[in-house]
């Protein structure tokens, strides 16, 4: 087990009236890449800024190597950040942003010379020293960014959306890079993200977050593959979402038939959400299913086909790489390990319908596209 | 219609500058008539330099118009700092006391100053106070509403992650402001300070209330001077005014072009770059 | 450290130095100028000079109204302008704000009077010297000369703000050039025309300099009775009713002119 370095206690924090933070309560292992995932609003940035000191909780209390530093302001925590928008002072060059906080705790330019050269080298940099730094791509600013932070050797690096203003292509490289950055330096890094994508491929904890309190703490398998309800196993990738009974351990009924699963630990006969992941589906002739449906609508989306499929009413998004035309009749079969049930939450009702298909899932196609074209 | 508006433009132009250029063409006329030009002569300027009188009104109006400024902006830069960090109710508070001076009219203003130093100056069983002191608090207290008005947006248009930045990066607060917030809201200070210099120069309304015989400015004397048939030789004084203030206007626009184009080149980098 | 102290020193200084102010107004504007009692007679006093109210507001209206005829027109052409002659047309605006408006007034005396520079010129030609000056038409040539850059320069602002694509996507709904006119670029130059009719409509409103060089007794303004109250018969209770009553006028008209431009909706339309 590795130590703790960063410890949440009951964080609070409230605006006004808004309670943007409920009692949040996190560990944070040293040396580990950490990502606080959810969607806008859900209290992600609020956290990170608490960590970093520039907000104060309403309650709680925030210990970083076993001592409180609440009241620590962040001038003397041994955290840095990275910004969303990466918030690079204009009025000076690539050097000089990089040397700011060497220069503010006044070590010999010497070493400070020393240190942003081997900063502007691991950043890939070098030669771009007497740049404006808003004569920069997006992509070199963010490596400003990162050099800044690092060049003062932290024990924690917060990163606030920092991909978020890069187009697609370039957001994969820096993600990878970010990746291999965090295992070179061997520190703690804290990554604030929407986007799932990265969250997964990242970290190794995931912090699902939504409406100021924490909805799953996990490494990204346990996240996809055990959503803890039905706002994670929406959030995470696609999910077919049903209302079921757990007749006993590792048996699930749904659609009014019993399924093997692999779930154990519910009450006998508690209601329960039924989670079914869209590539999980297996698609048979009609005749040897445990299920049988009529396609509805059929989509291609390049890898597979998004086919959505109407049992008994209720419709299922199926992603095959076969194509099923609208108005065949299709049969399905679900091994154990394709079902997830979950306890029944507030969220319970909410997610997995799969009914409005076309407009909802299409604008979020839409918006993909667009952030691909910048 | 284009046309309409484009003629219009060019009447306008002149009705501006037709008095301007009179003024100026009498500073070099022998005759005190300003409808009349006798004879080409540099007199004028001659006998400016050499009334002594009016040499220091220019500096007084400099004096008050320096100090003024100076007090506004930083009294102003300080209050825009507090403003930007309150809540919005407060924030509307303030900018409607800070807009008091700015819809009133200026007769009002001075009225109501000369009001107050009358009512404290027979408090204070004095007989008048009206003088330099009266005359800087009044000028302040007008100019302080466009420092405000300048350096808010620019407080507003800044990236809020910058001072974080700063802060992040081990400054203390009030070296965060010296070393990153002044350089972004430099340019709101200075457009406040010489909007607040100019209108210090030239204000004679509120002045002209507030004003003592002890210490007078050029705004106000020129209002008594106006009362009589008046020298020529602040014709001349005008016309070298007008000199100056359009130097200093085009220094301030090649400047600004400078900037611009500065601005516009990284910003057509950066766009390249991203694509 | 909390920030929002340094406005500290700010709320003190307005406190002391326009609140307070206004409140001795009041005060005196209630008080009797030789017993120094609690009276209403200055502001019942108030509708003797009822006709030189109205001869104020009606004056600065119509300075105020050709103003904006003639400012919106100039404002357009300069924001149609390239970026280099906006900046130069624009400093060319503001160059004669900067300098003594009591000079330059004098200077249309020199080109109004009955033996001016325009009166010589059609006494020369042989005609009969026109009466110019000392009546309400010069005195609203001076008011419109004097702050017609204040209503050029808000207008000019808003106008230039507006975003280009706007006026094509109007353009590309079918408007014409009228129309875009009519339906965007006006519409959305709104709070310029709001900033701009009350940066005229005030300043003309409380002038007293215009009026006494070039108007005749019987364009006395508000103003001028104001200024005598303070600096000749000096009955400074009056002038603080009188005061008083222009602030409240004044809010009226300003409330009166936002109504019909709706410029509280804050609709700014900025360029990305």
């Amino acid at each position: 087990m590795a130590q703790e370095l960063i410890c949440l206690k009951d964080l609070v924090m409230e605006f006004g009236k808004d309670r943007v933070l409920d009692s949040i309560n996190l560990s944070i292992e040293d040396k580990k890449f950490m990502t606080l995932l959810g969607p806008s609003g859900c209290g992600k940035t609020t956290t990170l800024r608490i960590i970093a000191g520039f907000q104060n909780p309403t309650s709680g209390e925030v210990f970083f190597d076993q001592q409180k530093i609440n009241d620590v302001p962040p001038y003397k925590r041994q955290i840095n950040t990275v910004f969303q928008n990466y918030a690079l002072f204009p009025h000076l060059d690539v050097y000089d942003n990089i040397a700011f906080g060497l220069r503010i705790s006044k070590l010999p330019e010497e070493e400070i010379d020393k240190r942003v050269g081997e900063m502007l080298e691991a950043v890939s940099l070098k030669g771009f020293e007497n740049r404006k730094v808003t004569s920069l791509s997006g992509g070199q600013q963010q490596r400003v960014a990162i050099a800044r932070a690092l060049v003062n050797r932290p024990k924690v690096l917060l990163l606030d959306e920092p991909l978020g203003a890069l187009d697609l292509r370039l957001r994969k490289d820096m993600q990878n890079e970010l990746k291999a950055i965090q295992q070179e330096v061997g520190i703690t890094f804290v990554y604030v993200t929407h986007d799932q994508e990265e969250a997964l491929s990242m970290s190794d904890t995931v912090v699902v977050m939504d409406a100021g309190k924490i909805q799953q703490i996990g490494t990204p398998e346990d996240i996809y593959n055990e959503p803890a309800n039905a706002f994670v196993a929406d959030f995470i990738g696609e999910s077919n979402i049903l209302d079921g009974i757990m007749v006993d351990d590792f048996r699930v009924k749904f659609f009014d038939r019993e399924f093997a699963c692999v779930d154990q630990g519910f009450e006998k006969n508690e209601p329960v959400d039924v989670v079914i992941r869209p590539e999980d589906v297996d698609i048979v002739a009609p005749d040897d299913g445990h299920l049988c449906g009529t396609v509805t609508n059929v989509t291609f989306k390049g890898v597979h086909y998004d086919t959505i499929v109407d049992f008994k009413g209720f419709k299922w998004l199926i992603q095959t790489t076969d194509f099923h035309k609208e108005g065949s009749v299709i049969g399905i079969r679900l091994n154990p390990d394709d079902i997830h049930v979950m306890h029944k939450s507030e969220y319970s009702g909410m997610f997995g319908d799969y009914s409005s298909y076309s407009e909802e899932y299409d604008d979020i196609s839409v918006v993909e596209d667009d952030e691909e074209n910048e | 219609m284009r046309n309409v508006s484009k003629v219009i433009t060019i009447i306008v132009f002149i009705f501006l500058y037709v008095p301007i250029i009179i003024l100026a063409i009498s500073s070099f006329s022998s005759g005190t008539d300003l409808a009349v030009f006798k004879e080409f002569t540099l007199n004028q300027y001659h006998e400016l330099f050499r009334d002594t009188d009016l040499l220091i009104l220019v500096r007084n109006s400099a004096i008050i118009a320096v100090l003024s400024t100076s007090i506004a902006t930083i009294l102003g830069t300080a209050a825009a700092l507090g403003m930007h960090k309150m809540s919005k109710k407060m924030r509307n508070l303030v900018m409607s006391m800070t807009n008091i001076p700015m819809t009133n009219p200026d007769i009002v203003t001075g009225v109501s100053l000369a009001l107050m130093f009358a009512f404290t100056g027979t408090m204070l069983k004095l007989n008048s106070i009206l003088g330099f002191w009266t005359l800087l608090i009044a000028h302040v207290t007008f100019n302080l509403p466009y420092v405000i008005l300048n350096v808010m947006p620019r407080l507003s248009q800044m990236d809020q992650n910058l001072t974080d930045a700063a802060l992040d990066l081990g400054c203390t607060p009030v070296k965060a402001f010296f070393k990153v917030t002044i350089h972004e809201i430099m340019p709101g200070i200075i457009a406040g300070a010489l909007m607040s210099f100019t209108m210090s120069l030239d204000d004679f309304v509120i002045s002209y209330f507030v004003t003592g015989s002890g210490f007078v400015t050029l705004p106000v004397e020129i209002y008594n001077y106006t009362k009589k048939p008046i020298h020529p030789k602040l014709y001349a004084l005008f016309t070298l005014m007008f000199i100056v203030i359009l130097a200093l206007m085009i220094v301030m626009n090649v400047l600004q072009a400078k900037a611009d184009k500065r601005k516009s080149q990284s910003h057509a980098s950066q766009i390249g770059g991203v694509s | 450290m909390k920030r929002k102290w340094l406005t500290a020193p700010y709320i003190v200084w307005m406190l002391l130095f326009t609140i307070i102010p206004l409140c001795i107004v009041i005060y005196f504007a209630f008080t009797d100028s030789i017993t120094g009692e609690f009276t209403f007679s200055n502001i019942t006093g108030m509708w003797d000079y009822a006709p030189i109210f109205l001869r104020s507001i009606w004056l600065s209206v119509i300075a105020t109204i050709i103003c904006l005829i003639i400012g919106y027109p100039v404002a357009y052409t300069i924001a149609q302008c390239k970026p280099r002659t906006q900046q130069l047309l624009q400093m060319l605006i503001m160059l004669p704000m900067c300098m003594s408006f009591l000079l330059r007034t004098l200077a249309w005396v020199a080109l109004l009077e009955d033996t001016g520079i325009i009166n010589n010129f059609v006494s020369a030609i042989g005609l009969t010297p026109l009466p110019l000056i000392r009546n309400s038409g010069a005195v609203i040539l001076g008011m419109v000369y004097n702050y017609l850059p204040y209503m050029i320069l808000p207008l000019y602002t808003s106008i230039s703000k507006i975003n280009p694509r706007l006026i094509e996507a109007a353009e590309d709904l079918g408007c014409n050039k009228t129309k875009v006119f009519g339906k965007v670029t006006l519409p959305l130059s709104m709070p310029g025309i709001a900033s701009g009719i009350t940066m005229v409509f005030v300043p003309a409103v409380s002038t007293f300099y215009i009026s006494q060089k070039l108007g005749s007794p019987g364009t006395i303004l508000v103003g001028d009775i104001i200024e005598s109250q303070f600096k000749g018969a000096y009955n400074p209770n009056l002038g603080a009713a009188m005061s008083l009553i222009l602030m409240i006028l004044i809010f009226i008209c300003i409330g009166i002119s936002n109504h019909f431009t709706n410029s509280d909706s804050e609709e700014e339309v900025m360029m990305p």
